[in-house]
């Protein structure tokens, strides 16, 4: 069909009986631009509606409780409602300060995205590079997995984490072990690159790191005072939510790489095998570096997911300390909510604009990847 | 990859001759390898709940279950596929208060109702403003580009909030700007407090779909049709000029080229587009759980939303795993079907 028509038109007169001042395609009419221009135009003020609302009640300050008109437009720019928010972002009674919600937010968002990541691409790679027994029965397993909401194993996730719980002295013992295995071995390495003379930029800041978490890890076990606390539940704690979610979002970051990787081309890896590289060597100095923007992306959409999570911290989280954004939102929201509707917008922009802002600048590749990783697989 | 097989293969046996069980399966292990980390994290948080999940849906797993170190723990009891046949004859209304208005027939058939009406209109409009935006000769097609990308950009949880205070009936941005149009035509502004979410009277009669679908319903198109916009755009693009010059050499009109060039060819991006937005739109949380609640009486559950309050509000995990090894049966069955439909539509077009 192509063949014919593209034959058609190189036979047919173009440039005389049908030239339009174009190479291609019909040239509109002032009233059909008219027309079209309104439409596009009913289009985009519906998009932007919501937005400009919620954006101009944000702006209004701290105790603007409800609006009683339509407004689009703020009637005054102040930021008063963020700061509002800032200092005491749900009801007086719950002592969880912003940042705190935002900390646990941010950890559970990029612990999860950074875990499944890590141990996606690996499985990713196997998926997109190697033939064996039973690839496809995996794949899609993992397939099937992924058309599950978390939901769909919510109850036994909430069993079986609610049955790990322990002393808190565990914890801490935990905390110093970890803490201090990183601090004698970074201690260790930069004695010997000391010794060696070999300190550069990129090894001292490495060692400043490790140490720097080393140290970190040990002020927490001292900060973890086990009497205080009762029984450390691993389901109430952040951990727990980040386990469940890495139930989800592990199957994702698979399917997610794996639709990447079948895009590389595979000369490169090729040429590697015939200097005789290893699949180890190929992984790792070829296919990884490749594959860098693919793992971003990966990666900020598991943060996305997870900076938002609302379902599972809800039904597992009963300690304030480890409170989220997504549950205060929750309770800024509805009939019975008593917050300022102008404390609610400020929370709900302060939500959106970090991951919308990284979202807009990744959007070529997050488009590519969602219409061809989510679904040819 | 099946070029680099090849050429291991083919460096195996320039090695050695005869390949013996353990270096013919070589690639297999390494592959397997690659795979562990990823199997073993998963075995333990993913395969192995799916099986405890069938266990806990035989047994009366309740609130006082969960805390096996608790004074008032009591061991889940077995009960057989009880939970299984308490949901198809919806006697768990009889449980709990919360829980009077269950019907597992009418959350099922609503859900796809939901997710059948929604996806019309992602699919269509998405078409639609795709091939407008394609249009050549458009003005500012870059400016409505731009926006119209930002529904996909915004987070859902804030984008389900959001909406469910526009519906809002007292100061709702819906029920302020019809009031607002309506003061244009002198019309009385407090008859528009329409109860959007909480309304228990049909608004068609003879449909029995409450007010609270029609709201969600806008909120969902809103929500959904710039994706579709998307991929028809990143189709649209790749199909050769030429056609419809040929075509309009022909004499063909512009709804014909639409008809028989544009929608044939935008069809291979589209079906697995739809197959996603199928089964997105049906497990949709945020929305649902957000805008009605499921309300008014119930009657704007899904599958998803009804399983999150029978173990979260209600603490019946054991029905609750019984009602979620329905929905992986129902959504296995549905990835089958639109499976099936991809692959009759890929054969079509071959």
């Amino acid at each position: 069909m192509l063949d014919t028509a593209t034959n058609e038109v190189s036979t047919a007169p173009r440039k005389g009986l049908f030239a339009r001042g174009r190479g291609s395609g019909r040239q509109i009419s002032p009233w059909q631009q008219l027309m079209l221009q309104a439409f596009c135009l009913i289009v985009a003020i519906s998009v932007l509606f919501p937005i400009m609302w919620i954006v101009s009640m944000s702006l209004e300050g701290r105790d603007y409780q409800r609006p009683s008109t339509l407004q689009v437009l703020p009637s005054k720019i102040t930021f008063d409602a963020y700061q509002a928010v800032i200092e005491q972002p749900t009801s007086a009674s719950s002592p969880v300060s912003f940042w705190r919600l935002a900390l646990n937010s941010f950890y559970l968002a990029a612990g999860v995205s950074f875990f499944s990541v890590l141990i996606g691409v690996s499985a990713a790679y196997a998926f997109s590079r190697f033939e064996f027994t039973g690839r496809k029965w995996l794949f899609l397993s993992i397939g099937f997995i992924l058309l599950m909401p978390s939901i769909a194993t919510l109850a036994p996730l909430f069993a079986m984490l609610s049955r790990i719980q322990a002393s808190w002295t565990i914890y801490k013992l935990i905390y110093f072990g970890v803490g201090g295995v990183m601090l004698i071995g970074t201690l260790l390495i930069a004695v010997n690159r000391l010794r060696e003379g070999e300190i550069t930029l990129r090894s001292g800041s490495l060692i400043a790191l490790g140490l720097a978490v080393g140290a970190l890890l040990i002020y927490g076990g001292i900060s973890v005072d086990p009497d205080a606390k009762g029984q450390f539940n691993l389901r109430t704690s952040l951990y727990g939510v980040g386990f469940a979610m890495i139930s989800g979002a592990l199957p994702f970051a698979i399917w997610n790489l794996k639709g990447y990787l079948d895009t590389i081309p595979k000369e490169l890896e090729e040429a590697a095998i015939i200097d005789g590289a290893s699949p180890n060597q190929i992984f790792f100095r070829i296919v990884l570096p490749l594959a860098t923007p693919a793992l971003a992306v990966t990666a900020f959409l598991g943060f996305m997911s997870g900076w938002t999570e609302f379902a599972l911290s809800f039904q597992f989280i009963n300690v304030p300390e480890n409170y989220t954004l997504a549950m205060a939102l929750r309770t800024m929201t509805g009939q019975y909510a008593t917050v300022p509707w102008s404390k609610f917008s400020a929370m709900s922009m302060m939500i959106s604009i970090p991951v919308s802002v990284v979202y807009l600048m990744l959007q070529k590749y997050i488009v590519g990847g969602l219409t061809l990783g989510g679904v040819k697989g | 990859m099946a070029s680099v097989d090849r050429s291991i293969e083919r460096s195996n046996q320039e090695g050695g001759g005869e390949l013996s069980f353990w270096q013919r399966t070589k690639r297999t292990r390494t592959a397997y390898l690659y795979l562990v980390p990823a199997f073993f994290v998963m075995a333990i948080i993913t395969f192995y709940p799916i099986g405890y999940q069938f266990w806990m849906s035989l047994t009366d797993f309740g609130a006082r279950s969960v805390n096996p170190y608790a004074k008032t723990y009591v061991a889940p009891k077995y009960v057989g596929f009880d939970n299984y046949t308490k949901i198809l004859n919806n006697d768990i209304k009889k449980i709990d208060a919360d829980l009077n208005t269950f019907n597992f027939w009418r959350i099922l058939g609503f859900n796809l109702w939901w997710t059948f009406s929604n996806v019309i209109f992602h699919v269509g409009l998405g078409i639609i403003i795709a091939v407008v935006l394609n249009i050549e000769g458009l003005w500012f097609k870059r400016i409505y580009r731009a926006i119209y990308i930002l529904p996909m950009v915004l987070p859902q949880l804030v984008i389900a909030t959001v909406w469910r205070n526009m519906f809002d009936a007292q100061s709702g941005a819906v029920n302020l700007g019809l009031a607002a149009v309506g003061r244009l035509f002198n019309a009385n502004p407090d008859s528009f407090h329409i109860r959007w979410l909480q309304q228990i009277e049909d608004p068609i009669p003879g449909i029995p779909l409450p007010l609270s679908y029609f709201a969600m319903l806008i909120a969902n198109i809103w929500l959904g049709w710039p994706f579709m916009t998307i991929v028809a755009t990143g189709a649209l693009q790749s199909i050769p000029k030429e056609l419809y010059e040929a075509a309009s050499i022909d004499g063909a009109t512009g709804i014909q080229q639409f008809w028989k060039i544009t929608l044939p060819l935008l069809r291979p991006a589209m079906v697995p587009a739809t197959i996603l937005g199928i089964i997105t739109t049906f497990n949709l949380f945020y929305i649902i759980y957000f805008i009605s609640e499921g309300g008014p009486l119930g009657r704007t559950e899904i599958l998803v939303t009804q399983a999150y309050k029978l173990i979260q509000g209600n603490s019946l995990y054991g029905i609750g795993a019984a009602f979620s090894v329905y929905m992986f049966v129902i959504l296995g069955a549905i990835s089958a079907i639109t499976a099936k439909i991809s692959r009759v539509a890929e054969s079509y077009d071959a």
